[in-house]
């Protein structure tokens, strides 16, 4: 139980325990399977934090601006680190297996289903609609996102230039990521002395 | 059996690509899946990608979905193994390593520079899949409305996009009486 020690006495709501790999996986289960809709991250954050209390906010900040800034599904990302916070490895483990096996199993079940039914004009008109939808989901998806990491003119630069050869000029994802991210990373080098440093926007950490 | 591996090379690399969510990766998933290897049609990728839109959990578990119909259940598993494993591994590292990485001053550098090509990945993959999904007046005012409504509501996404399927249910059902 080291946990209880590292919490401070002057701490509003006392963590609980750490949980039993059994209690974490169930409540993982639990969160990937109510989390409808997208926005797994904040049925985490009420389930994690408020919840159960097995992470502080603080903690449940930081883990998810590592998630974010790494491949991988943000969702699944924090899974893996907080069940490591907790239970180490086996609960990083169960927790992201508990987080995406509700989700994967209906997807299964759906591709079956979809299998049956695909050139039914009936579930044909209902998906060719919910994938228009899909379009507009996902436009707000990458507009929240530019909100939150666009604080510059390169910054936009940047993004026109991704844009214009993954889905135009058809070049690899895995090119553009490589080639766009190493310029934009060495534009935001980071610079001690220079001019720029003085001018550099409040944004040191712009994902926490 | 070759399938298999297949299976596991094509979603193990698409992995890799997911930086700032799984839309990022969706115009290699479309290359590969339907352009090269013939796994799913265009029509059927963004079905599946829909139908995972609504289903709980992390967004990308329709990758689950292509498995499945290209090698039935232990297709399905290959590919949730392949597209999960690599990148949280990775992320079990460095969600140990993070606390030194903090005194890194690079640290901030790579977060802000993939932030932005994050940004352009997830918009290209938007592209893609309005190319494949808009192509009537009505799939177009139902982007349109999602986008609005979600964009000034806090409502749950899975709400509108029910409610898409059914305007197209009901319209289907219109056209032929």
């Amino acid at each position: 139980m080291k946990a209880r020690t590292a919490v401070p006495p002057a701490a509003k709501v006392p963590l609980a325990p750490p949980p039993t790999l059994w209690r974490l996986f169930l409540g993982f289960f639990i969160m990937g399977g109510t989390s409808l809709g997208g926005g797994v991250i904040a049925y985490l954050r009420t389930g994690l934090v408020t919840h159960y209390r097995w992470l502080d906010d603080e903690t449940f900040v930081e883990l998810m601006a590592i998630s974010q800034s790494l491949p991988g599904l943000n969702a699944t990302n924090m899974s893996i680190l907080a069940g490591d916070r907790l239970r180490g490895w086996p609960g990083a483990l169960l927790g992201a297996l508990g987080m995406c096996l509700p989700g994967a199993s209906l997807m299964t079940a759906a591709a079956f289903a979809v299998g049956v039914g695909g050139d039914d004009p009936i579930s044909k008109a209902f998906l060719h609609a919910i994938a228009a939808g899909a379009v507009g989901l996902v436009t707000v998806v990458g507009v929240q996102l530019g909100a939150k990491m666009l604080y510059e003119i390169a910054d936009y630069v940047f993004v026109a230039i991704t844009v214009v050869l993954v889905a135009f000029l058809h070049v690899p994802v895995l090119y553009t990521l490589i080639g766009v991210g190493a310029v934009a990373i060495w534009w935001h080098r980071p610079r001690k002395t220079g001019p720029r440093d003085i001018k550099a926007p409040p944004h040191e950490d712009p994902l926490v | 059996m070759k399938q298999l591996f297949d299976l596991a090379g094509v979603f193990g690399y698409i992995s890799l690509l997911t930086v700032g969510g799984g839309m990022a990766a969706f115009p290699e998933l479309k290359n590969l899946t339907v352009d090269t290897y013939h796994w799913v049609t265009f029509s059927e990728l963004m079905h599946y990608y829909s139908l995972g839109q609504l289903a709980p959990g992390p967004n990308m578990m329709m990758v689950a979905s292509i498995g499945a119909q290209v090698a039935g259940l232990p297709g399905a598993a290959v590919v949730l193994v392949a597209f999960i494993l690599p990148t949280g591994l990775f992320t079990f590292g460095i969600g140990r390593l993070w606390n030194h990485l903090d005194k890194w001053p690079w640290r901030a550098s790579v977060q802000r520079g993939l932030g932005a090509v994050a940004v352009g990945l997830v918009a290209a993959g938007a592209i893609v899949l309005a190319r494949g999904a808009l192509n009537d007046w009505l799939t177009v005012v139902l982007a349109i409305a999602v986008f609005a409504l979600l964009m000034r509501t806090k409502i749950n996404p899975a709400i509108p996009i029910v409610g898409s399927g059914l305007i197209g249910l009901i319209l289907y059902w219109a056209q032929l009486h």
